[in-house]
């Protein structure tokens, strides 16, 4: 059990290289967003696998968390890029 | 018992395993950015779901202890994940992204040509 949650880890970690690459080479700034919300839920399987690794449910937390930050982190990303600001002000509309 | 337990554990992990390594083959190769949103939203959710599933079985049948937040955070990835990638995907549209040279066609243009023309912008 604990090899097989080790070679988990270890292609997790090779896709997260993947996801790197093409943060890093990606054309527009939405391939970027799309990899970077990509790779926060590659951590959350990170975080889940090493619970397992590590014994201890405490940590269980974290996935949530990392969840809900990962998709305001998209919200916010994809409404700079439409619109050109993130809060728009009511008499701007 | 605990064997069995396993089984369904590994079983879980290795389907999410194989989606999430999917899911970085297809943002390593497919050609823009539209295919790209395609492969992460819908395979890397279902690869998440299945990770965290296989930690739930393995916390409530070899620990011994029901954890209802693990279940909340498949719920809620489950929800966001593919609203996240419509967002993303749509806005990039508005902004000017062009897709791919070989497709066919693309309906969303005369809509959004159309949508200009009556409201007056540009």
């Amino acid at each position: 059990m604990i090899y097989f949650i080790w070679t988990a880890i270890v292609i997790i970690a090779l896709s997260m290289v993947a996801l790197l690459y093409r943060v890093v080479k990606g054309p527009t700034p939405s391939d970027r967003v799309i990899a970077l919300d990509s790779l926060g839920i590659t951590l959350i399987c990170l975080v889940a696998l090493f619970t397992i690794l590590v014994e201890t449910s405490f940590f269980l937390e974290i996935i949530l968390l990392l969840a809900i930050l990962s998709f305001i982190g998209t919200i916010a990303f994809s409404k700079f890029i439409e619109k050109g600001d993130i809060i728009t002000r009511d008499d701007s509309r | 018992m605990t064997i069995l337990a396993n089984i369904l554990v590994i079983f879980f992990i290795s389907v999410g395993l194989i989606f999430i390594a999917v899911t970085a083959i297809g943002l390593f190769r497919l050609p823009d950015l539209y295919t790209r949103a395609h492969a992460a939203s819908k395979s890397s959710t279902l690869g998440v779901m299945c990770i965290l599933l296989g930690v739930f079985f393995h916390f409530w049948l070899n620990e011994g202890h029901f954890n209802p937040g693990i279940l909340l955070g498949i719920l809620f990835l489950f929800i966001t994940g593919p609203v996240g990638a419509h967002i993303m995907s749509r806005s990039s549209y508005l902004a000017g992204v062009k897709p791919w040279k070989g497709t066919v066609r693309d309906d969303l243009k005369e809509e959004f040509e159309r949508m200009k023309k009556e409201q007056g912008i540009k």
